[in-house]
């Protein structure tokens, strides 16, 4: 009896994002991500309240969705996903009715790889994964991966590494020449007796680093963009550097869910989010780029001016895609990662 | 009385609980480790022993045809049993002495001390984790006040060592062996350790025949608390440890996350909990037999 | 060293263990409240003192709706954990032995033995299964979970206090011609308030740092304190954060104060 009474109160707190109620809209975002300012300016526009909901990974987002049952509308997952999200059908293509703003994209983001001629999905933010570099301890040329993975005497040992699988190994396989989702054998046991030999050297695999670098307890890392410029502003010895052997572009794409239960509110926040000036809000509240045309102008001074925003001409096509390799591919990356962690 | 059943009545609601929300769920996971991982995590419904295999062998990567025991799942295994048993041995030798000082205060102020004891605890983990680290790293607050002193030159590398994560995993999991361990020791009996003093026992002795068996109950419950959940500590060996070395509970995250072999991530879940269950029934049969060789 | 007066209570290095154990646990609370207060955005450098975090996290509609849910959730799930558990473990403690006791005591002890990361992805399955049924999203499943992972926790400090109490108490009560119920109310019940209060106390803390559990689980609009951490884990954590805590520990004390007021009332 206790326990339904509790069910029954906790049925009045926590369920205000009930399917099918008018003017509501439930977005599913990565954490951190969202703008309030966002949310407070299309609920004025439009009147439709917005429920934000955090995860922390595409694979928590993915799992969730695919056993249904989870009332939301609109979801943003990265670029190596979306194909995935497509193929099982857990996303609907856009409705050009009401998404009208699509030629607001930057043609460059337009004909994406993951989503040629953005059929289903609209660009929320991307980045790219590179180095970033106290240049007070080290002043060599910081585009290198080599930086991490063989790194010189005064950055041993005060390497941080974020714990990304992918991102880590494809840099890693970059820097051998191989492609992404190589299976060359020779590539990767190269890769993997690299990792094994820079493993020594590294001081942590850590996300939550930016008060760490501030602080000074990493020299050098693998890290985002966006991060390492929060690190700068608050400490301008560090610089971020583009791996010249390749480095990962990522971005992450909002979409509307099959099942969403307001379809339409969830097309309108779409739509909503492709104008220029809403686009600049994402980024100045994420420290990422957006890739809508002219968004750049309402942007905040500080990111406009940015080397890690704004990528040079030179190192831009060392720039690459990630991609989602096939599981066998997966696990063998599974197996070098588990090794070199064990 | 009649019969057992109004034991079973009192369990029920527990057990119903229980029921829905843990063991139901298990066995989804134990179905799980009999099959195929899917496209991008996920299953399908293929049976498969591959899992299970994977577990304890590893076939090389580069030579697919040489099989080998799978080394790094059993070191992860067997540093995350190690890591464990140290936290708790740390989490005993201090609280038993806290918990302790909490049972010999003035009974209007226990309750004060116990709060004091799980106020720190109302905190979100991960601030906890983060302040714990503003105190260790290379110019925080503990390696400042050592140069200050003059004790040390430079400062002393704490951060992602064995001994953060053992610090913060002593800090996690202090309030699990000071609580039932004071609840224990509240109801003991002091007019027998004044017998022991009468006898003219020494202190030690009175701690080991007197006190010890008294509260022993409560060092059960303690040590359970704290053992379990460090093999399967996840977090703290993340930011404290600085990720380098996998903890079982990094293991199979991994397998259900960016590894994408949900099979293989709950047939290593079984295998953790057979081994906790093992060793509870080793603990506990080891505790008895003391406790009829004492009474013997 | 000759001791005017020999207290029984006292063991040599205890005092000094536990006030330095004290020490242990708030020195970092110090620095994450002092932190809180920080002008600037870091979390090591003090930049002076100001209030704009906490200014931050009240003005942060998504931050105060966590922080009240995870409250919410932390003593709705804890105190039905803490009354299953002590019926349990009035079933099972002193009683004994019967069949099934066993595995009574490694199903109550189960949700411990399985790191979250699992029973998240089980329930994840488990309950998506029944929304999809049922339509219900609400927050039933996450009291459901929470409360079952607290059980063990509750449970295992009750048990450990029953185990203590001197079944002749009851005895002379019965002999005293008390029904079993007078006897339970009056004498068995106050004797396990303090592992009662223990229990409690574990089950809430636990439920505050239940995550990943809860990040299966949740359904739209259910964050909670925890999971809204986990999302910003790859980000930056702001001192809003410590605000929060800080706000969190203030509620605690005043939590206390109340109790000992309450309590100190009474004993007059």
């Amino acid at each position: 009896m206790k326990r339904l009474a509790g069910w029954a109160s906790a049925a009045l707190l926590g369920s205000t994002a009930l399917a099918n109620a008018e003017g509501m809209l439930n977005l599913y975002n990565w954490g951190n991500y969202t703008n309030p300012e966002i949310l407070e300016r299309f609920t004025a526009e439009t009147g439709i309240q917005v429920t934000l909901t955090d995860f922390d990974s595409n694979d928590t987002a993915l799992a969730r969705i695919r056993q249904g049952g989870h009332g939301f509308d609109i979801v943003v997952p990265s670029d190596t996903y979306i194909q995935t999200w497509i193929s099982e059908g857990l996303i609907q293509p856009l409705d050009r009715e009401i998404v009208t703003n699509l030629g607001n994209i930057a043609p460059q983001w337009m004909d994406v790889p993951f989503d040629p001629g953005r059929e289903y999905t609209v660009p929320w933010a991307w980045g790219t994964t590179g180095v970033i570099v106290d240049t007070s301890v080290y002043d060599g040329d910081i585009n290198s991966i080599g930086l991490i993975i063989d790194p010189p005497a005064e950055l041993q040992g005060r390497i941080n590494v974020i714990p990304e699988m992918s991102d880590v190994m494809a840099m890693a396989i970059y820097y051998h020449g191989g492609e992404r989702c190589t299976t060359d054998r020779d590539t990767l046991r190269a890769v993997r007796d690299t990792l094994m030999a820079a493993k020594p050297h590294w001081l942590a695999l850590d996300y939550g680093a930016v008060d760490s670098y501030v602080a000074g307890d990493f020299a050098a890392g693998i890290y985002w963009n966006g991060a390492s410029m929060r690190v700068r502003l608050q400490n301008d010895n560090f610089a971020y550097g583009y791996p010249e052997t390749g480095y990962p572009i990522w971005m992450d794409n909002a979409a509307v869910l099959t099942d969403a239960p307001n379809r339409d509110n969830a097309m309108k926040f779409i739509n909503f989010v492709l104008q220029p000036e809403i686009a600049a809000l994402i980024s100045n509240f994420a420290r990422y780029s957006n890739g809508i045309t002219g968004s750049e102008a309402f942007m905040d001074e500080e990111m406009r001016t940015a080397p890690e925003i704004n990528v040079a001409a030179e190192l831009a096509e060392a720039g690459r895609w990630g991609q989602a390799c096939p599981q066998e591919v997966n696990d063998i990356h599974t197996q070098i990662w588990t090794e070199l962690m064990q | 009385m009649h019969g057992h059943g109004w034991k079973w009545l009192l369990c029920t609601p527990a057990l119903i609980v229980l029921l829905l929300a843990a063991s139901g769920p298990l066995l989804i996971v134990a179905v799980y480790s009999f099959l195929s991982p899917g496209n991008m995590g996920g299953v399908v419904w293929e049976f498969s022993l591959e899992a299970w295999f994977r577990v304890f062998f590893r076939r090389d990567i580069f030579e697919p045809d040489l099989v080998e025991w799978n080394r790094a799942h059993l070191q992860v295994f067997w540093r995350s049993i190690w890591l464990s048993l140290q936290t708790t041995f740390i989490c005993a030798v201090l609280g038993f002495p806290t918990a302790w000082f909490i049972a010999t205060r003035p009974r209007h102020t226990r309750t004060i001390w116990l709060f004091l004891i799980t106020i720190p605890f109302w905190t979100n983990l991960l601030i906890r984790t983060f302040a714990i680290q503003e105190m260790i790293r290379n110019n925080g607050t503990v390696n400042a006040v050592l140069m200050w002193s003059g004790l040390i030159d430079s400062p002393i590398q704490m951060m992602f060592t064995e001994f953060a994560v053992l610090l913060g995993m002593a800090y996690v999991f202090l309030p699990l062996m000071v609580l039932p361990l004071y609840a224990a020791m509240e109801k003991m009996d002091f007019s027998l350790v004044e017998a022991g003093y009468d006898l003219y026992a020494s202190r030690l002795n009175v701690l080991w025949h007197v006190i010890l068996p008294q509260v022993k109950p409560g060092f059960i419950a303690g040590s359970i608390l704290v053992f379990i959940p460090a093999i399967g500590a996840y977090v703290t060996p993340r930011v404290l440890g600085g990720g380098r070395t996998m903890m079982l509970g990094n293991l199979i995250a991994l397998q259900f996350g960016q590894g994408r072999n949900w099979p293989l991530g709950a047939a290593l879940a079984m295998l953790m909990l057979v081994v906790v269950v093992g060793a509870l029934i080793f603990y506990l049969r080891v505790v008895g037999r003391n406790d009829e060789a004492r009474r013997g | 060293m000759a001791r005017s007066r020999f207290s029984i209570t006292r063991l040599p290095g205890f005092g000094l263990i536990a006030v330095l154990t004290f020490v242990m646990l708030y020195l970092p609370i110090i620095i994450l409240v002092v932190f809180s207060f920080n002008a600037g955005v870091s979390q090591s450098r003090w930049d002076g003192f100001s209030l704009q975090w906490y200014q931050a996290a009240f003005n942060n509609a998504q931050v105060r709706d966590v922080s009240l849910r995870s409250l919410w959730l932390a003593v709705t799930a804890a105190s039905i954990a803490t009354m299953l558990a002590t019926l349990a473990a009035l079933g099972t403690t002193r009683v004994g032995r019967f069949p099934g006791q066993t595995m009574i005591y490694a199903l109550i002890n189960q949700p411990l033995m399985v790191p979250e990361i699992v029973t998240g992805i089980a329930l994840l399955i488990f309950v998506a299964a029944i929304k999809v049924q049922t339509g219900y999203t609400g927050m039933g499943y996450l009291v459901a979970a929470h409360t079952a992972f607290c059980i063990p926790f509750a449970y295992l400090p009750i048990r450990a206090r029953l185990e203590t109490l001197d079944n002749a108490l009851e005895a002379a009560a019965a002999d005293l011609y008390a029904s079993p119920i007078q006897a339970f109310r009056y004498i068995t019940l106050p004797l396990m308030v303090p592992g009662i209060l223990a229990g409690f106390m574990l089950g809430f803390v636990i439920s505050l740092d239940t995550v990943v559990i809860t990040e299966f689980v949740k359904s739209a609009g259910q964050d909670t304190l925890p999971t809204y951490m986990l999302g910003q884990l790859r980000r930056t954590v702001t001192p809003e954060m410590n605000a929060i805590a800080t706000l969190f520990l203030a509620l605690s004390l005043i939590v206390v104060t109340a109790f000992f007021l309450i309590t100190r009332t009474r004993g007059r």
